[in-house]
């Protein structure tokens, strides 16, 4: 008689009011392929855990995006938020598709200009940009966005100092009904900030105020509030016309567009609630189309979206380290990965499926990270079939924010791989190495050596 | 005239001590003298009483929860379809109607009618945005305010004063007469059912109800309104009285002018002592005393069934007062086996 | 170990004790270790019918089953009065 499959025994408490299992397979459904890649083959070849990017995706989401904008708004232009995922072979599909850059620190600035963009599309925003970042930004004739008053007078001051006239925006913050309302950065809407740093800046006639900024948060589900910010920058827009006879060339309204994730505490998936682009666009175009512009002075509106456009693009590939027992009875799992790589776990319910065919039986799982850390939590509450010892699971939507924001912390990070449309796998960033940290550490003599006195334990 | 035989899928099967709609809305279906109806119930957990109620049920299927998302409720229901050829489908709960709202064009091409709001209409009456439809719809609201954390608990007192009340986005409601009160129903009811919480002006008055179905179109097909003279400690109706209220009728029959309500609906107002009403809550379904209006002579569920199937309706145009109901509970005896073959198979 | 004497097992993986009420649900391999049990084999007989019947290794079954024990034990399904 042949054997039969093996599966790991499994009994679990009826109880009510816990997520019955009819029908949600599809929860757990297992994902072997990305791009018609084998999940195992990826991992065989790069190592596991792994980071894996879709080009097909990322060009898709992105055209979808400019479809949605250009069919409602004459004149579009995205610039690629770098802080999301500057991978330079990311970023350069963006630039490939004809985005510019949008950058937040001088490192990003650089990496923008190594990757060949010119500085009249790189966008430079942020709190934090140094005398030399100003300069260089000035010289490249980069937008400069003003995010408060001592950089616009230490702008001015360069300006004359380097006597050129260079171009700027004014960031500004606003309520559009949206909690929390980012009132950090830049200058206020409401308590007539902004109309001050207008003044200064038009009056004081050293820069040149082409543009007017705002990114009213991060994650948003309400397009309302994106067309209440684009009423209150045109708002700005006319008023500066009226005032000063002066055509402000672009509105740029920051990004924030929240992605299919599903954040922490939410009800329903986000899959399901999250607004689609092409919502965002209508509310977006339709508040500008209507704020009163005439035709010739219809500004550029620029969107620096970010998560939108790559999060969905984005895949971690893992392998089960052991199953345990918790003192309650609860099933917890360890994987390779943790928060040290996966950041965006400490805010979304990140979807995981298993990589590889399971029958329908399920436990409630707990699933945690490698480290020795107790936060290292991936998901404390998750249904998952009984996963072995080496079983791989695909984590999704995670292209945003984790390229970046990951951790050298307890373990090293992993390579980064894209599946290009010609259905191979590229490695866009090596798997770190002791020698890659070790080498910016510097061992001053008098710490080089030490004996450690030995057969303490017999 | 022989009655047409039709398939009708009903969730909301837990008619326990505060009952969703679904049994109520199954007695009206099979008070039909139009139809012959089978019950589908779709049912989320395994002791929903309506699942052994077989003079009722003919069937029932367990469904994912809400939360699993739309792609899970659609393969179940694809499959539940296969077996039973559902004609219309009506979902009892709030927390499941925005699925279904989503997915009622999919449903329409699988064969199975429905008769919800629209998205909008479904989002313009949400507890948060109260304030907004009062205005627009010419109807009063008590002022209200969404908050994401207890932080925004102390700046309540200047801008509500107490008592003042906390809602859940879907469920629940508590009346707090103090920060700390409204800090622990916060922690409550967020843990429940998550972010945003509404605070809410307190309304002193009675409260006064009414079920009512729209066609869609701003016409209001059918409407009783009805006062709670008893109830439980969860502040759930005990007993009801169908109330002769022509304001609250004008209310209900202007904002359908308005807001083109489509299918069944409970408003809840607070009627103050100068007689000003109050909208407190609109849910977008019938409500679980539903069958009252049965009982003064309109039958909102078989006049949605209509709808749902492309029916012309006309509008009732009386109902009986002086109807009540009085609820009462009832230990069903079931088979552990039937309890076994729900939980293992998931369909019973 | 020993399962108690009353425990009710379905074909349909439901397993009840009618002792307390509780009610659970196991997969055909946690069925059939605990219809091993109900007829009193050991945990070393049940190891070797598992290896005999699925498509595993002797490791593996003797983690899990270990693993599967201490749940019966948890949910309170043994006979403790041997």
């Amino acid at each position: 008689m042949k054997k039969q499959i093996y599966e790991r025994p499994l009994i679990q408490r009826i109880n009510t009011g816990m997520m019955n299992k009819f029908g949600t397979k599809t929860e757990y459904a297992p994902v072997s392929h990305i791009d018609g890649l084998a999940v195992k083959d990826l991992i065989k070849e790069y190592g596991s855990p792994l980071f894996v990017l879709s080009e097909e995706t990322i060009r898709n989401t992105y055209r979808e995006a400019v479809r949605a904008f250009k069919t409602r708004y004459p004149k579009v232009q995205f610039a690629w938020s770098y802080k999301t995922n500057y991978i330079n072979a990311v970023c350069n599909i963006f630039h490939q598709e004809g985005s510019w850059a949008e950058v937040v620190s001088g490192f990003e600035y650089q990496k923008a200009i190594n990757n060949g963009v010119p500085g009249p599309k790189i966008i430079f925003n942020g709190p934090d940009k140094s005398d030399d970042d100003l300069r260089l930004a000035i010289t490249n004739n980069s937008p400069i966005h003003i995010d408060h008053l001592d950089e616009l007078y230490r702008l001015t001051e360069l300006a004359e100092e380097m006597n050129k006239r260079p171009n700027v925006a004014i960031r500004v913050n606003m309520d559009t009904g949206i909690y929390p309302m980012w009132d950090r950065f830049g200058f206020n809407y409401e308590n007539g900030q902004a109309w001050d740093a207008i003044n200064k800046i038009i009056l004081g006639n050293r820069l040149e105020l082409i543009g007017v900024h705002c990114h009213i948060g991060t994650f948003m589900l309400s397009p309302q509030a994106y067309a209440t910010a684009a009423y209150k920058l045109s708002d700005l827009a006319l008023g500066i016309k009226k005032k000063f006879g002066k055509t402000i060339q672009y509105i740029d309204m920051g990004g924030g567009f929240a992605s299919k994730n599903t954040l922490k505490g939410s009800f329903l998936p986000g899959a399901d609630t999250t607004p689609t682009i092409d919502q965002f666009a209508e509310s977006i175009t339709t508040a500008l189309l209507n704020a009163g512009f005439t035709e010739s002075d219809l500004p550029l509106l620029i969107l620096e979206t970010g998560r939108a456009l790559i999060d969905e693009a984005g895949y971690l590939l893992g392998s089960v380290l052991a199953n345990k027992r918790l003192s309650d009875g609860r099933r917890a799992t360890i994987m390779d990965f943790g928060v040290n790589i996966l950041f965006t776990s400490f805010w979304y319910d990140h979807k995981i499926s298993p990589a590889q065919e399971f029958s329908s039986y399920t436990e409630d799982t707990v699933m945690y990270g490698p480290l020795c850390m107790n936060i290292d939590v991936v998901r404390s509450h998750i249904t998952l079939p009984p996963l072995r010892k080496e079983d791989h699971v695909v984590v999704h939507t995670v292209g945003a924010y984790n390229m970046t924001q990951w951790m050298q912390f307890i373990a090293m990070r992993p390579a980064v791989v894209i599946i290009g449309t010609d259905g191979k796998s590229h490695l866009i960033r090596n798997k770190e190495t002791i020698e890659n940290i070790e080498s910016s550490e510097v061992m001053p003599d008098f710490l080089r050596k030490h004996e450690l006195a030995s057969d303490i334990l017999k | 005239m022989s009655k047409r035989k039709i398939t009708i899928a009903v969730s909301g099967l837990n008619n326990i001590d505060s009952p969703g709609p679904g049994i109520p809305v199954i007695r009206a279906l099979k008070d039909s003298e139009l139809f012959e109806i089978r019950i589908i119930g779709l049912s989320y957990d395994t002791m929903e009483p309506g699942i052994y109620m077989h003079d009722l049920v003919d069937k029932t299927y367990q469904i994912p929860l809400p939360s699993a998302g739309q792609q899970s409720l659609i393969t179940r229901l694809t499959y539940i379809h296969q077996q039973e050829k559902i004609d219309v489908l009506i979902p009892n709960f709030d927390a499941e109607l925005f699925n279904f709202i989503k997915l009622q064009d999919t449903l329409k091409k699988m064969g199975i009618d429905t008769f919800l709001p629209a998205l909008e209409q479904f989002e313009e009456r949400q507890k948060w945005a109260l304030n907004t439809f009062g205005e627009k719809y010419g109807i009063k609201v008590p002022k209200s305010k969404q908050i994401n954390s207890t932080a925004e608990i102390h700046a309540l007192t200047h801008e509500f004063g107490y008592p003042l009340v906390v809602k859940g986005k879907f469920y629940d409601a508590t009346v707090a007469y103090s920060p700390d009160q409204a800090m622990a129903a916060f922690n409550k009811i967020s843990s429940k059912w998550g972010l945003p919480i509404i605070i809410q002006q307190f309304t002193p008055g009675i409260e006064v109800n009414l079920t009512g179905i729209g066609d869609g179109k701003g016409n209001l097909i059918g409407a009783v309104p009805m006062r709670k003279t008893y109830i439980t400690d969860k502040g759930k109706a005990w007993a009801g009285i169908a109330l002769e209220d022509e304001t609250l009728m004008n209310i209900a029959r202007n904002m359908l002018k308005g807001n083109k309500w489509r299918g069944g609906f409970e408003l809840e107002m607070i009627k103050t002592d100068k007689r000003e009403y109050y909208l407190i809550e609109i849910n977008p379904r019938f409500p679980a005393w539903v069958y009252l209006a049965v009982g003064a002579g309109q039958n909102h569920p078989e006049a949605l069934v209509r709808l749902a199937l492309g029916e012309d309706v006309k509008p009732y145009e009386s109902y009986e007062t002086g109807k009540m109901f009085i609820r009462y509970s009832y230990d069903k005896i079931v088979d552990l086996k039937e309890f076994e073959i729900i939980s293992t198979l998931g369909e019973l | 170990m020993k399962l108690l004497k009353n425990i009710a097992l379905s074909d349909t993986g439901f397993v009840f004790n009618p002792g307390n009420g509780d009610s659970f649900s196991v997969n055909p391999i946690g069925l059939s270790i605990l219809k091993d049990l109900q007829e009193g084999k050991s945990e070393d007989a049940i190891r070797n019918r598992v290896i005999e019947d699925y498509q595993t290794d002797k490791e593996t079954i003797e983690k899990d089953l270990y693993d599967f024990l201490k749940m019966i034990e948890q949910f309170n399904l043994t006979d403790y009065h041997e």
